[in-house]
């Protein structure tokens, strides 16, 4: 057992845990951050892109030391059919800046960094322990955690529950309810490993430069999904996920639907001749503002995917993980400064502070977003793809045909598929739910 | 094996795992037939851990679980499985991640 008392236990090495780690022993706050993995970033799992201005706010320089792979220059999003893809491409030399804005990363090595930074701020860290338990005292109040290592309770005065969309902890304790299969999203990726070079002749890079493609249409076989393309720098990471929910009540596996991605004519010369050295499976919060849960309570706060704090729009969760690590422990800072105790109504500063960050003004703008897209998935992952794609085709073939009768019978082809009053709603339903 | 399972082993070949033997940390209760999440498991686990018997019972071997906790989040709820995340150093250790 460890006598000493901490000021705050962080449960977890993730990007929400080392934020959180790294703020309160940064301000002088005796700090104990609780790993279950051989080390930090061992069990973690990302695409990944890492948005620079949310870690600056916390590493101001780390772009000096930190494991970064390529800055972004270019993002390709991609609308598939089963044999093409119609996309829309953002390319600008105004990325290749001093201080880039979007890197990709290899979460392993990353957290790896971000911990030894929180180590050198201060912050206790101690590897391979699985926290089994909140400790609670007669009143509730959350006062510790137990391990499963001999003897292994500890005390702290707040807990920082930064446990992961899988998290066993706070669901177990009746914090929070566990995600819901439409709340989560099971994504599966490989690293598939090519030569420098080949990677920047390919994608058209130059340097560390890099690009990302997302990709969503007819290869998630009609569920709510997408795929993705990252470039690294000797590697690439390409993965694929669906809804739970739509999983559930399919017969495709993860895996196959990743293959059949990876075979797609439009990604398939990207990834030729490519060495695969792992394949990873996480599940992504895609419940967006409505499966936020309590944030904190006597004792506890909890930050990023454990409260399911991720913009699946955007396609952005390391930087709210990271933003709700750091308010999080400025809180607590704060309550710590002004000697008072770790309450529920003091620690709703924490709750108070996010909701005046991007972190929960972006997550209500697409309150509306999951359900719609979970609700209508044939529609916009099947139908439209696929008139799409044979409007292209039928706009850039030349073969005779009159344009005039080309662009009929490509407005036919919309009608007879989703009707009039089907196309203008599907149209306002989107615009209502982006805006 | 189905070409599918043969193809999921393949991949689980590039991992690192440190398995804790004897003490599995996904156990499914005994049942005589599986509900429809149970049974979805045996498609949806992207390790292929989930596999039905002859006598149409689902079964776990985890060894090769990527913890991911899809099949938490389908099977957890109605109790038909008991899931802990493994012991401190245990299961995958993912090199990239």
């Amino acid at each position: 057992m460890i006598e000493e008392k901490f000021d705050a236990i962080v449960v977890g090495a993730g990007m929400a845990g080392n934020a959180a780690a790294y703020t309160l022993a940064s301000r002088g706050l005796k700090v104990l951050q609780l790993e279950r993995g051989e080390y930090p970033g061992s069990k973690n799992v990302q695409g990944g892109i890492l948005y620079a201005n949310m870690l600056e706010k916390i590493v101001p320089n780390f772009r000096e030391e930190a494991p970064l792979e390529r800055h972004l220059v270019e993002q390709r999003f991609w609308m598939m059919s089963d044999r093409s893809h119609t996309g829309l491409q953002y390319r600008s030399d105004d990325f290749n800046e001093e201080k880039p804005n979007r890197y990709t990363i290899i979460r392993s090595q990353f957290d790896r960094w971000f911990s030894g930074e929180a180590q050198a701020k201060g912050a206790i860290l101690i590897k391979e322990t699985t926290v089994t338990e909140l400790i609670s005292d007669a009143y509730g109040k959350v006062i510790g955690v137990t391990t499963d290592r001999r003897g292994g309770t500890i005390f702290a005065d707040v807990v920082v529950i930064a446990e992961g969309v899988n998290g066993l902890l706070g669901t177990r304790a009746g914090l929070r309810e566990p995600p819901k299969a439409e709340q989560v999203a099971l994504a599966v990726k490989e690293m598939h490993f090519l030569p420098r070079e080949t990677i920047e002749a390919r994608f058209n890079l130059h340097g560390d430069e890099g690009v990302v493609i997302e990709a969503a249409g007819t290869v998630s076989n009609g569920m709510t999904g997408m795929g993705f393309v990252y470039t690294n720098k000797e590697s690439v990471s390409v993965g694929f996920g669906c809804l739970v929910a739509d999983f559930a009540e399919s017969t495709a596996t993860p895996y196959g639907l990743l293959e059949n991605f990876k075979k797609h004519p439009s990604i398939a010369p990207l990834l030729e001749g490519s060495e695969v050295k792992e394949y990873a499976a996480h599940l992504i919060p895609e419940g967006g503002y409505k499966a936020v849960p309590q944030l904190f309570g006597d004792g506890w706060v909890v930050v990023g995917d454990a409260a399911q704090l991720n913009n699946a729009i955007h396609r952005e969760g390391s930087n709210l993980a990271m933003t709700s690590g750091r308010l999080a422990a400025e809180t607590i800072f704060q309550i710590k400064s002004r000697r008072e105790k770790m309450t529920k109504e003091n620690l709703s500063a924490y709750k108070k502070a996010l909701e005046e960050s991007f972190v929960m003004k972006d997550l209500k703008k697409y309150k509306d977003m999951p359900a719609l897209l979970h609700t209508q998935a044939k529609n916009y992952f099947v139908a439209y793809p696929t008139l799409v794609s044979n409007a292209m085709e039928n706009f850039l073939r030349v073969d005779g045909t009159p344009k005039i009768e080309k662009e009929k019978a490509t407005i036919r082809s919309f009608v007879r598929e989703r009707s009039w009053s089907g196309l203008f709603g599907d149209a306002w339903r989107l615009a209502r739910a982006w805006r | 094996m189905s070409l599918e399972a043969a193809r999921v082993e393949e991949k689980l070949y590039q991992n690192r795992y440190l398995v804790d033997v004897g003490k599995p940390h996904i156990v499914i209760e005994p049942h005589e037939k599986p509900s429809k999440n149970l049974l979805a498991m045996t498609t949806l686990c992207p390790a292929g851990c989930y596999v039905e018997n002859s006598a149409g019972q689902v079964e776990i071997t985890p060894d090769g679980c990527l913890e991911c906790g899809t099949c938490r989040v389908l099977c957890e709820p109605s109790g038909e499985i008991r899931w802990n995340y493994p012991r401190g150093g245990y299961g995958v250790l993912f090199k990239f991640g």
